[in-house]
């Protein structure tokens, strides 16, 4: 049977920030939010994009293995990734053929058969970016519904007993409160499976693609983090959270 | 057991180092942690050559000029920075950075150098090299053919080494103190005496050569001498081990000055005799630290006299002494010891530099605790490069080998290499393109090239005519080659360096390529999009009218990757069919140094969309902006030129932003090391790793002063960034720096 195209945005071979160890990111097409920092807005739409086929990505990731060692693999991004989950399960089950890991840098908003497959089974590894830490918060940020999904797909990761890892990317003002930090102590503090906690610093490197759209980028005016602050949010963070990395 | 306290073996009766090494290596395992920091010794004279390399950078690049004296081994006497704290002595001259006169590669050059700096040489030197001595550059000149001069200047062959002294040449500086000087000179009489008659050409340059070579071993010992050191015996201590490897080298730069005047392998040799005096208790590890860090000082002091010129070859002020480190012994053990470690330690104890030019040669059976030291000095200093140590050792056969100049392969004490600059491939493309003529000027260079029918330029077309001009060029190029080498035997023959070779070494000739992205990418152009030439009045090409997408080499995409590789096995082929002075084996290298700016202004505008004038890509490098899938898949593409079609080597430039690199520091260590055994695991070559924010490039352009130490790799050497021209630092600059996050 043939298998589905995925459309995608563009390929990075050497990605480091994306999961452990070197991965070939594949960015895809089109993403159900518009969070108000997005670095690659160009990626939201779902028009445009390549329909590539699956067979061709593989072969790219398979010429990439000697570089992958026992540690890295593919990440697919996006955009929002889940949203092809019926195209991706047999492209991750391709690549773990090969010997390779996967990993989705996920939203956690979709709640589709086939996302949740990947969520709770398919995927080697899982990202999640947990946008806020309340709903109105949530909603404010990314206009759109979709924080108690969220927490749903990441239970249904835990449960699955397989590692993920959650990422959360810090706005001064807007996501850095320290009712913000306690939510995620709490919310996520004792799971056991959770190998990694993030904290993705904001900065406005995205705005020139919001612009090149000819789109208003909101966060023009938004502060970037003192050294001060991360100092705060690691302090607070590292009591519950291991593997606590802030980029 | 020999007399020193070494294992017995045939080192013992025959001149032969690797044996020794074999024998006597203690392969470390470990990590970094045992390293020390500068001695106070160490730090005192770093602080008077820091001082002198101010007043060098001051005025306009050159400290003093002796010009009076004509550099031979021993014409000096002895020369100090601080002699008080210096535990290894010796300069080229008799004072630090001063540069000599080295006239016999070509005086003009000399007077040249000389007169930019408002001086004027002795009259007396001057009558000697107008009127009585003829130079290797004379002797090229009058042989050269009418076409010859034609293909030079109009760029299609550009830096030959005609008017500059060929080097690459590495001399077996351990043997001098391993056996001493009488030993050396007893061995090459005895091969005098065996060679005999009938005396044809062969044997009578022979027999001159080594008793030139006879001749240098003498004035060594002369040279040595004068610093109070007795070189005609072995050397009986790790310091001396250092001082007597030193020494030789210093023999070498006295006499020569070769583009490239490589060191070779010598960091586990001595560490052979820097463990025996640890562990004897006779030294400390911070007086074995200091042996090499102040041999490694010596080493960055090093200068050649050079005109202005010169530095669009071979850009800001470089000297290749390579000293290659790492790699596997044939029996399975890794030749890294403490001392490998030691050398690479001088980039923290004097700071950055990008001489020595410190080669890596890498396994992915190296351990782990030196891959990752050195991961983490290439993140610190971007002042190393890399090697496929497994690829070299089992395609050339030997585990003692050195890198001649750049990334070329030379096994150590066995083999040389004639130097052979490179053509300008992307021109030749053009002749395929112009009917055999120049498309800058319309001169005819290659008959019998038919001019291109219609408008669109027909792939199998071009392919036919691209390959009668690169038969063509290969001829010319192959003819002026031998007349260079030919002369610089008989007029500039490297004495010193050859008296510490086997007689009658293998020689390889190391011919070279320049603009392989631009001709892969101009023949993907012609081949998957629709190109039709804009043409002058003349018939000329003057630019190209692209129409539809093709596929970019850099992007690990067969269908133009492989064009590369086949470019280059073809051209490779041309140049083996060519009977070579000496019967030196031709190779190949896809190398630019920094030429690639230069080969850019000569070359008009190229089918793959390239406008006139612009800069080619360094190397093996795809050009700069095309590597949209980021360095992965930009050092795949390159992975697949096949080293033994280019056994010179292929060279590639890899830059990266720190941030892009990792997260974490771990991480940036942990992903480069992957990186590395990852492009090497796919039989990849050579590559130089800059880890370097374009910022601090952009800041050290406006305040140099505050950079005086920024090194930044460029195609198989490294440069302190600030001593390059403007045009240099921009090139380096628009190219492609992997910066996504």
């Amino acid at each position: 049977m043939e298998s589905k195209p995925l459309n995608v945005h563009s390929i990075e071979s050497f990605g480091t920030q994306d999961g452990p160890g070197i991965r070939m990111v594949v960015f895809l097409q089109g993403c159900n939010i518009r969070c108000k920092y997005c670095q690659n807005a160009d990626t939201i739409s779902l028009e445009g994009g390549t329909l590539t086929p699956i067979d061709d990505l593989v072969k790219r990731a398979v010429n990439m293995k000697p570089y992958f060692k026992n540690i890295g693999g593919v990440t697919v991004s996006g955009g929002e990734p889940l949203l092809q989950a019926d195209a991706l399960i047999p492209f991750f089950k391709a690549l773990n053929a090969e010997g390779i890991n996967t990993n989705v840098d996920t939203n956690g908003t979709v709640t589709t058969e086939a996302a949740k497959k990947i969520i709770s089974e398919v995927s080697d590894l899982v990202m999640f970016d947990v946008k806020h830490t309340t709903v109105e918060g949530f909603e404010a940020l990314v206009k759109a519904r979709g924080l108690k999904k969220v927490i749903e797909n990441i239970e249904l990761r835990e449960q699955s007993g397989k590692p993920y890892w959650l990422r959360y990317v810090l706005v001064p003002g807007i996501t850095d409160s320290d009712e913000s930090l306690e939510w995620l102590a709490q919310t996520f503090g004792n799971n056991k499976h959770l190998d990694r906690l993030e904290i993705l610093p904001f900065h406005k490197l995205g705005e020139h693609k919001w612009e090149m759209l000819g789109e208003k980028y909101e966060l023009q005016d938004q502060e970037e983090n003192t050294q001060e602050n991360l100092d705060r949010v690691e302090a607070y963070l590292s009591k519950t959270f291991k593997n606590l990395v802030i980029k | 057991m020999s007399s020193q306290g070494f294992k017995s073996g045939v080192w013992e009766q025959e001149i032969n180092v690797r044996d020794f090494v074999l024998k006597n290596i203690t392969p470390y395992e470990g990590d970094d942690s045992f390293l020390v920091g500068p001695s106070a010794k160490t730090q005192k004279l770093w602080d008077v050559c820091k001082e002198a390399l101010k007043e060098e950078r001051e005025n306009n690049g050159v400290r003093e000029i002796d010009t009076k004296t004509v550099s031979m081994i021993a014409s000096f006497g002895a020369g100090y920075i601080d002699q008080e704290n210096e535990t290894i002595v010796g300069l080229q001259t008799d004072k630090l950075l001063k540069r000599a006169m080295k006239p016999y590669g070509g005086f003009k050059v000399v007077q040249k150098a000389v007169s930019e700096h408002g001086l004027e040489i002795d009259p007396v030197v001057t009558e000697a090299f107008s009127k009585y001595c003829k130079t290797h550059n004379d002797g090229v000149f009058d042989a050269y053919t009418d076409e010859i001069r034609k293909f030079r200047s109009l760029g299609f062959l550009t830096g030959l080494p005609d008017n500059y002294a060929r080097g690459r040449i590495i001399g077996d500086y351990r043997r001098v103190a391993l056996y001493g000087i009488n030993r050396l000179i007893e061995g090459k009489k005895a091969d005098l005496e065996g060679i005999t008659g009938p005396m044809t050409d062969h044997t009578i340059r022979l027999r001159e050569e080594v008793a030139e070579q006879i001749r240098a071993l003498g004035e060594m010992i002369k040279m040595g001498a004068a610093y109070g050191l007795d070189l005609s015996r072995p050397a009986e201590t790790g310091r001396e081990a250092v001082q007597w490897t030193y020494m030789a080298y210093l023999a070498a730069v006295k006499e020569q000055d070769g583009a490239a005047m490589s060191l070779g392998s010598v960091s586990s040799f001595l560490d052979i005799y820097l463990k025996r005096d640890i562990d004897n208790g006779v030294i400390t590890e911070e007086i074995a630290q200091e042996y090499i860090d102040q041999f490694v000082m010596k080493l960055r002091m090093v200068r050649h006299l050079r005109m202005e010129a010169y530095d669009q070859i071979f850009a800001g002020d470089p000297t290749w002494v390579t000293e290659s480190i790492g790699g596997m012994l044939a029996d399975g053990r890794s030749k890294v010891t403490q001392t490998s470690f030691r050398f690479l330690q001088t980039l923290y104890n004097l700071g950055p530099s990008p001489e020595p030019n410190i080669t890596i040669l890498w396994s992915d059976k190296l351990p782990q605790g030196f891959k990752d030291y050195c991961a983490k000095v290439s993140i610190d200093t971007s002042s190393i490069q890399y090697e496929n140590d497994d690829l070299m050792r089992e395609n050339r056969c030997s585990d003692d080998y050195g890198i001649a100049c750049c990334v070329s392969f030379q096994e150590l004490g066995k083999h040389i290499q004639f130097f052979g600059a490179r053509t300008n491939l992307a021109k030749t493309l053009l002749l395929a393109l112009n009917g055999g003529r120049c498309e800058n000027t319309g001169t005819l260079m290659v008959e019998g090239i038919a001019p291109l029918e219609g408008d669109v330029l027909d792939y199998d077309a071009v392919v036919a005519n691209f390959k009668i001009a690169m038969k063509q060029v290969a001829r010319v190029y192959n003819e002026s080659m031998n007349i260079i080498h030919y002369m610089h035997d008989k007029y500039y023959y490297e004495k010193a360096q050859m008296s510490l070779i086997d007689t009658n070494p293998r020689i390889n000739i190391a011919y070279g390529i320049a603009g392989l992205s631009i001709v892969a990418d101009s023949l993907s152009a012609i081949k998957h999009a629709k190109v039709t030439p804009v043409r002058n009045e003349e018939g000329l090409t003057t630019d190209f009218k692209i129409e539809g997408e093709f596929p970019k080499y850099g992007n690990d995409d067969d269908r133009v990757d492989f064009i590369a590789r086949d470019v280059v096995e073809h051209f490779n082929n041309d140049l083996k069919e060519l009977r070579v002075y000496k019967d030196a084996e031709a190779t190949m290298s896809v190398l630019t140094i920094t030429s690639n700016v230069s080969y850019g202004k000569k070359t008009g505008a190229t089918p793959d969309g390239r406008a006139a004038g612009i800069p080619f890509a360094p190397g093996a490098n795809p050009m700069h902006g095309r590597d949209t899938h980021g360095a992965i898949a930009s050092l795949n593409s390159v992975s697949k030129i096949n080293y033994k079609d280019s056994q010179d080597g292929v060279s590639n430039t890899f830059s990266i932003v720190p941030k892009s690199l990792g997260a974490t520091e771990g991480e940036r260590v942990n992903n480069l090391v992957f990186a590395l055994d990852g492009y090497f695991g796919k039989n990849a070559h050579h590559l130089n790793v800059n880890v370097l924010n374009r910022e601090t490039l952009m800041d050290a352009m406006e305040r140099p002063e505050e950079y005086p130490q920024l090194t930044i790799r460029v195609s198989g050497y490294a440069v302190n960034f600030v001593r390059l021209s403007k045009e240099q630092q921009m090139e380096v600059l628009t190219r492609s720096f992997h910066d996504k996050m």
